[in-house]
């Protein structure tokens, strides 16, 4: 997919074609699914002399590029992919940005 | 009675299953690779334990979602019976086999050593040779054996039976002092609704004879021969 961004040199008017889609997907435990990561992360900020630091919980962020340059198409394909697999629903809950950026042409 | 194990990229504890179920059963097991999409003709598929993917993202996560599970859950669906230890336990949770999830031991280190478990009921395929009266020992090797599940369904779990194996004292108490990892209720293994799946954090496949340190492993292996075949 990257070996077609050379040919378009050109200067062309950007419309939403023109974008591939950058979704970024946070990824956080639920309230009450206990963080024992955070906790020690807690800890050791304390230890390091932050005080007033509190219930710190760690998270994950996906990054990916989309080939979509439909929003709504690319926000409900992130969400299938959260629901597969990126996220465990279980314990986690997750938000999706997305943002259009310019393709390399 | 006819086994197979499955083995993905990042198993580690497959030639202990094959070597456990091939000396009790007198058989020797089916290995399935984690591509295939059919499952060979078995009454019992282990998932073995290991750090499958190298447990990126979540431990289980991507063996859940490899070719051969979508088999695995067809064949539990109609009837099978499944053991997931360790790591196939996470897969199973993965998959939505068993409910809840595994996550990192609440006090963040691997745990490589012999804990005690209660037999929570032996009237299943997998328990009928152990007592209930007298907790085993059996090894665990884990980072993520936390087990997690929500009040509603820990509170269906416990109603329904389905807690197979709780983490205990010498003695038998499952106290917090008996609990390595932090699993809600000292949880360490549960079944499916039809108590035909099971997972769990302990491999009763590493102490199946007195050579190896013990073999309260054993019974496991013998219960399921004598139910299956």
């Amino acid at each position: 997919m990257f070996s077609t961004c050379s040919e378009h040199k050109e200067p062309r008017q950007n419309r939403p074609g023109d974008m591939s889609m950058k979704a970024r997907v946070h990824v956080t435990l639920k309230n009450g699914v206990l963080d024992p990561q955070g906790k020690a992360i807690e800890k050791t900020l304390g230890n390091l002399g932050f005080q007033g630091v509190g219930d710190v919980r760690q998270g994950k962020v996906i990054e990916l590029e989309l080939e979509e340059t439909d929003a709504a198409k690319a926000e409900a394909a992130v969400k299938d992919m959260c629901e597969q697999l990126l996220a465990n629903t279980v314990i986690e809950n997750y938000t999706i940005e997305l943002a259009p950026t310019e393709s390399a042409a | 009675m006819k086994a197979a194990v499955v083995i993905f990229p990042g198993s580690n504890c497959d030639r202990d299953t094959l070597v456990a179920l091939e000396r009790i059963t007198g058989r020797k097991p089916t290995q399935v690779w984690h591509t295939e999409t059919e499952l060979p003709d078995c009454d019992l598929v282990v998932l073995p334990g290991g750090f499958t993917y190298g447990d990126y993202l979540r431990a289980g996560a991507m063996a859940a979602r490899s070719p051969v599970m979508a088999a695995v859950k067809k064949r539990a669906e109609d009837g099978a019976h499944v053991l997931g230890i360790c790591n196939g336990f996470q897969m199973l949770t993965e998959t939505g086999l068993l409910p809840g999830a595994l996550m990192r031991n609440a006090g963040l280190k691997f745990l490589c050593k012999d804990v005690h478990l209660s037999v929570e009921r032996n009237d299943t395929a997998f328990t009928r040779k152990y007592a209930t009266t007298k907790p085993i020992r059996i090894p665990i090797a884990h980072h993520d054996g936390n087990y997690f599940a929500d009040n509603e369904t820990l509170a269906r779990l416990e109603g329904e039976g389905r807690v197979a194996f709780r983490y205990v004292t010498k003695d038998g108490a499952p106290n917090d002092d008996a609990n390595p990892n932090g699993s809600r209720s000292n949880i360490a293994g549960i079944y499916s609704d039809d108590l035909r799946v099971l997972g769990m954090m302990p491999h009763p496949e590493r102490l199946i004879e007195p050579a190896l340190g013990g073999s309260d492993g054993r019974p496991m292996f013998e219960g399921l021969l004598e139910a299956l075949s």
